[in-house]
């Protein structure tokens, strides 16, 4: 299983939601992508993406202004 | 199948190009289908080098507006509209150009971004997928 990572920080709407599709288009079934970013209202819509998706969210945290999400394909 | 969204691009406003293809993204990358139909002004926006050819819809003022505009955009690292067509083609958009607007305006395919256009419709190809929509604006 791979682990893609994402670097989204300065990326403003709809480019976090629109990279995180291109990369789980990529992905394998069973692979992890982590994406950083720092666009507030993206934190909270990757997540509503991926349950659109049925994507797994494996974990979403906040480090001053910038969030991580890790989502599982 | 997954849900499908369907807009009409009848305008070529600078800003209303923006408006569709930030939704179109959005909806694709949200698992949905998207067919955008480009008709009248919105068509213009598809002719070879004519993608950031629109005034604002609104304060243009001769263009000031618009430079002003482009310039907040860039300040705030908006995506540029190739970028956004861009991702469009390459998450699986459709693009349909309307044939009559062709004829009225006097675009011939030669003249397009034919490299970016699926089809080329009518109202019947639009009426077909917007049925099963459950988005469809006119933008």
């Amino acid at each position: 299983m791979a682990e893609i990572k994402l670097d989204v920080r300065g990326e403003t709407c709809p480019i976090p939601l629109v990279e995180m599709r291109k990369a789980l288009r990529k992905a394998a079934e069973g692979d992890f992508i982590e994406i950083i970013g720092t666009h507030p209202a993206s934190k909270l819509e990757i997540p509503m993406a991926a349950d659109a998706l049925s994507v797994k969210i494996i974990s979403n945290e906040q480090i001053g202004n910038e969030w991580k999400i890790k989502l599982q394909k | 199948m997954s849900e499908k969204a369907t807009i009409i691009v009848h305008s070529g406003d600078l800003d209303k190009i923006y408006s569709a293809l930030i939704v179109a993204n959005g909806a694709l990358a949200m698992g949905m289908e998207v067919s955008m139909y480009f008709t009248f002004f919105g068509l213009l926006r598809l002719k070879k080098g004519g993608l950031n050819k629109g005034a604002l819809s609104k304060m243009n003022m001769l263009g000031i507006g618009k430079r002003m505009i482009r310039r907040r955009m860039k300040k705030a690292n908006v995506a540029s509209l190739e970028r956004l067509f861009a991702d469009f083609k390459e998450l699986g958009g459709k693009v349909i150009a309307c044939e009559m607007t062709m004829e009225i305006m006097g675009v011939k395919r030669s003249g397009l971004n034919t490299d970016l256009i699926d089809s080329y419709g009518a109202v019947g190809t639009y009426i077909k997928e917007a049925r099963n929509s459950t988005i469809t604006l006119f933008i």
